[in-house]
């Protein structure tokens, strides 16, 4: 066959994978390791085979850190979606105007993760936080260390703050990328705002929107820095998520055995998320709906 | 270079060298006759590479839902993850 006459490309590969092999599947094999055994010291480890598993598989905590996580996710793409969608509305088209707003928009997207979760202690905080001391300041008692809803509210507001701007930025390229000659004719037929944008820009969106999902969802799944420098998982056990957790059982617990098969769940739901991911991305575009 | 620090046993030792000749075995034969996408039971089209990875993934799902759902032994978990594979290789 043609295209397997010439292989020397594949040599090109050979320092990537090398890369990769030292950084990710070296410590694969060594998490997988661990998971079957429980480690005391360097000479000192037991072979429990698939305790850890059915230990991991049937801890409630896991179980609720799991259900936290997935409400976490769907609340990230049940706002930050469409709200993502409306700011791209509003956003100028052309001139200064877009330039402008394009920075504006992206600036949260700048700031380190840590950063971002100290900026938010801050400004939460109830003595001299702005949004901490103004809701207050207005009668009602909010304070994220204390209360788990308003921990939550923090974590969300946080998250919404910091990625919806990517998710605006994604859709205004695909509303740009909308030929004129489809609003002209909306225009001609006289279609209502609503309808250019159920039939026209919305579909017209799809694939960028379909990349949107995903990422969020990704991204959201794996959250960790923002809050654990926020709430530290806390309060109690309120915003613990997934990878919160995984560290508390790593290295606050120092359980290496069952964080290192909790590891191995988590990366198999993950990697599960990217190949559909990968399989969503193929089809982007393409016109295959199925 | 000593690999104490990878505290390996001889099962991940066995499970590993299988995958990896499995990895081996599947580039060679890739090579030797090269593969086309098909259409089988599967809702997308897949080369054998990725019906292998689609077949690890759904193995190791399959042995998760026995240990984390049952108390039976988990060789029949592998017997059916095996089964799994055969059978997606064969009309995925």
């Amino acid at each position: 066959m043609k295209k397997w006459d010439d292989n020397k490309a594949w040599f090109m590969v050979i320092p990537v994978f090398l890369v990769v092999a030292v950084s990710a599947i070296l410590p694969l094999m060594t998490v997988v390791n661990y998971s079957i055994q429980d480690i005391f010291g360097p000479d000192n480890r037991i072979f429990v085979g698939i305790e850890w598993y059915r230990e991991v598989l049937t801890d409630s905590r896991l179980h609720d850190a799991l259900n936290r996580q997935l409400l976490f996710s769907s609340l990230v793409l049940l706002i930050e979606i469409p709200l993502g969608i409306l700011i791209a509305l509003m956003m100028p088209k052309k001139g200064w105007g877009a330039s402008l707003s394009l920075v504006l928009v992206a600036l949260p997207l700048l700031i380190p993760w840590n950063v971002i979760g100290t900026i938010w202690i801050i400004f939460t905080r109830p003595d001299i936080g702005l949004f901490g001391a103004a809701i207050n300041g207005l009668g009602i008692a909010f304070d994220h260390t204390g209360a788990p809803l308003d921990a939550w509210i923090t974590v969300m507001l946080m998250e919404v703050w910091h990625w919806t701007p990517l998710v605006a930025l994604l859709a205004y390229a695909g509303l740009q990328a909308i030929p004129e000659a489809y609003f002209q004719a909306a225009r001609i037929d006289g279609a209502s705002t609503w309808a250019t944008f159920r039939y026209i820009q919305l579909p017209k969106m799809r694939g960028v929107l379909t990349i949107a999902v995903l990422l969020r969802f990704m991204d959201s799944f794996l959250i960790y820095a923002e809050p654990f420098v926020l709430t530290g998982g806390g309060p109690g056990n309120s915003t613990t998520f997934l990878s919160i957790y995984l560290v508390k059982l790593a290295v606050g617990q120092f359980d290496l055995g069952p964080a290192a098969a909790f590891s191995i769940i988590y990366f198999l739901i993950v990697l599960l998320f990217c190949w559909l991911f990968y399989q969503v991305l193929l089809k982007v575009g393409t016109g295959d709906k199925s | 270079m000593t690999l104490e620090w990878m505290a390996w046993t001889m099962p991940t030792a066995i499970f590993f060298i299988t995958i990896g000749a499995l990895l081996v075995s599947m580039t060679i034969w890739q090579v030797k006759a090269p593969s086309v996408e098909r259409k089988g039971f599967l809702p997308i089209a897949t080369t054998p590479g990725d019906r292998l990875f689609i077949g690890l993934l759904g193995s190791a799902y399959i042995h998760l839902a026995w240990i984390g759902l049952t108390m039976l032994n988990l060789w029949i978990a592998f017997v059916i993850a095996l089964i799994w594979m055969i059978v997606l290789m064969r009309w995925g």
